[in-house]
């Protein structure tokens, strides 16, 4: 179990600031490579976005549906066989939007056949688009955008982008105006085997790797909040957390980067090259969730896992994020999420702005809540007739709700764009022993982003820690 | 650590990181990536191995170096000579 704050030691190998996926990743790593290791957290549970709440028996999931195949392999490397083996797929993807419905898994073998019988593509097509998109690293060229990619083998075919791009941007917020290399590697993991999720809930992978991280040494305190790093000459110190130093020789935030900048850190410790480069970083969007829970005994039919429904006639980044947006995820979690439980719930989600939300008034915020709320019901009644009456809880989550958890700056459910990577890259250069992990870039981004950024930046401070 | 031992060294890291890795028909001279299915994750953990198991600080830009068994064995060599 996490310690008390008046438990924690005056200094440490490495502080690592939040406990989002990257966090606790570094942190396991650092531990591994022998380090002595405290995890701050300033929210009363570890896993960042990589959580969940209970309400009324119901447990709901924020950020569970889904991952890429590659976590199986990266859990298994970075954390344990144990959290590998609960990695199962979700096997139903369902799309539904005016130009066309149909179900998938998802996978390359599977889009491959879809893309020639459904949308008459030519197989020659088909394998030079995947070719490409295997190719893509993300040193390379940024210039294309994923709009120009589409065009240039599906010109025209707007319902073909939205396949193409509809998931990807509730996985990362991406839009057809980003890199089309950030497109290209985050669609290839996914068409790797397709998506895949945690059997036994967030709950249950959060604490298994709570368990892990404290076989491995590693410290950590909840409800610890860090109001600042501490420098001495350009160097990192520790920080400063309820009125208490912690010296470190190494402090690596996996608070948002932009907040790592601007609110953990001073201005005068970076160049203006560097701090003119960072103010320009722009912040992903945010997002809303319905949260509605089936009254106990009640049941719903298996009608998929995953559902991209939409009722704008075309793909449109936009209306994606417009406040009454007629295009929604929902994630069902059946029983089979928690075996042994016979729980159901659904999750709507929805891409958004902040500046939508954050300026309501109460009474407008609430009730723009409701409307959502009856939104999503209405919505999900045409694929669950009758659902309606079997909700005994409903909720909604707002960019304000992800701002208040998170503490990232306006709310964003995505870390930030393309130019977020390289400022996160080189943010120990400018402070010695000063390290940020976190979602960036957008290809670092997503459950298997986190982790694996995670590995890369515990590397990075290894070196530093052993040099 | 003789060439042989060197090379010996990296395999068992690789299968510490695949243990499914299959060996028999891998051409010391070939890239190790294509063969065994290693990804960049994978390579940076071989270099964390090394780090951790040796002490070794392989700057980013010799990366290159450790691409098939035989490059890696070369490579090493001279800084794992009193190993």
């Amino acid at each position: 179990m996490p310690v008390s704050f008046s438990q924690l030691d005056n200094s440490y190998d490495v502080v690592v600031i939040g406990s989002g996926l990257g966090g606790l990743t570094t942190a396991n790593r650092l531990a591994y490579c022998g380090h002595k290791v405290l995890i701050l957290e300033h929210h009363h549970r570890l896993g960042g976005l990589s959580t969940w709440f209970k309400r009324r028996g119901h447990i709901f999931d924020i950020s569970l549906h889904g991952f890429p195949y590659g976590m199986v392999k990266t859990c298994k490397k970075y954390w344990n066989k144990e959290i590998m083996q609960s990695i199962v797929q979700l096997p139903h993807i369902v799309f539904d939007n005016p130009q066309f419905s149909l179900r998938t898994t998802f996978d390359k073998i599977d889009f491959t056949k879809l893309l020639k019988t459904h949308f008459r593509i030519s197989g020659e097509v088909i394998d030079k688009f995947f070719a490409t998109v295997a190719k893509m690293n993300f040193y390379d060229d940024q210039t294309m955008t994923t709009r120009e990619l589409f065009e240039r083998f599906f010109p025209g075919r707007s319902d073909v982008h939205r396949l193409l791009m509809e998931p990807i941007t509730y996985a990362n917020g991406s839009t057809l105006d980003d890199p089309a290399i950030t497109y290209g590697i985050v669609f290839s993991n996914f068409m790797n085997k397709g998506v895949f999720t945690f059997e036994g809930g967030t709950d249950k992978l959060i604490g298994m790797m709570t368990d892990e991280l404290e076989k491995n040494g590693v410290t950590i305190c909840a409800r610890a909040k860090v109001d600042k790093v501490i420098t001495e000459q350009g160097r990192v110190r520790g920080v400063s957390v309820h009125g208490k130093t912690i010296t470190a020789k190494a402090v690596v935030s996996n608070s948002g980067i932009t907040n790592t900048i601007q609110n953990l850190t001073d201005r005068d410790l970076y160049s203006d090259e560097f701090y003119e480069k960072a103010e320009k970083i722009r912040v992903n969007t945010s997002s809303c969730q319905v949260y509605l829970g089936i009254r106990q005994g009640e049941k719903i039919d298996d009608v998929g896992d995953l559902l991209f429904t939409s009722k704008s006639p075309e793909f449109d980044s936009e209306e994606l994020l417009d406040m009454k947006t007629k295009s929604k995820t929902f994630s069902i979690y059946y029983p089979k999420t928690r075996p042994g439980s016979d729980q159901y719930t659904v999750v709507a989600s929805m891409n958004s702005r902040y500046d939508d939300w954050a300026h309501l008034d109460e009474e407008t915020y609430q009730m723009e809540k409701q409307s959502l709320i009856a939104r999503s019901i209405t919505d999900l009644e045409k694929y669950l007739p009758g659902v309606s009456t079997k909700i005994d809880w409903s909720e909604a989550a707002t960019p304000r709700t992800f701002n208040s958890y998170t503490l990232h700056t306006r709310g964003t459910s995505f870390g930030t764009k393309f130019e977020g990577l390289d400022i996160s890259r080189s943010i120990s250069k400018e402070v010695a022993g000063l390290f940020h992990v976190g979602s960036v870039g957008i290809i670092m981004s997503g459950w298997l982003g986190a982790i694996n950024y995670g590995v890369i930046v515990a590397n990075d401070v290894d070196v530093f820690l052993k040099s | 650590m003789t060439s042989d031992e060197i090379k010996d060294l990296i395999l068992e890291i690789i299968e510490d990181i695949d243990d499914e890795a299959d060996f028999a028909s891998l051409d010391a001279d070939q890239p190790l990536r294509d063969q065994l299915d290693l990804d960049s994750m994978d390579f940076l953990d071989i270099v964390m191995e090394l780090r951790k198991r040796h002490k070794l600080q392989i700057p980013e830009e010799d990366y290159p170096q450790l691409a098939s068994l035989n490059s890696c064995a070369t490579y090493l060599e001279p800084l794992l000579k009193d190993a």
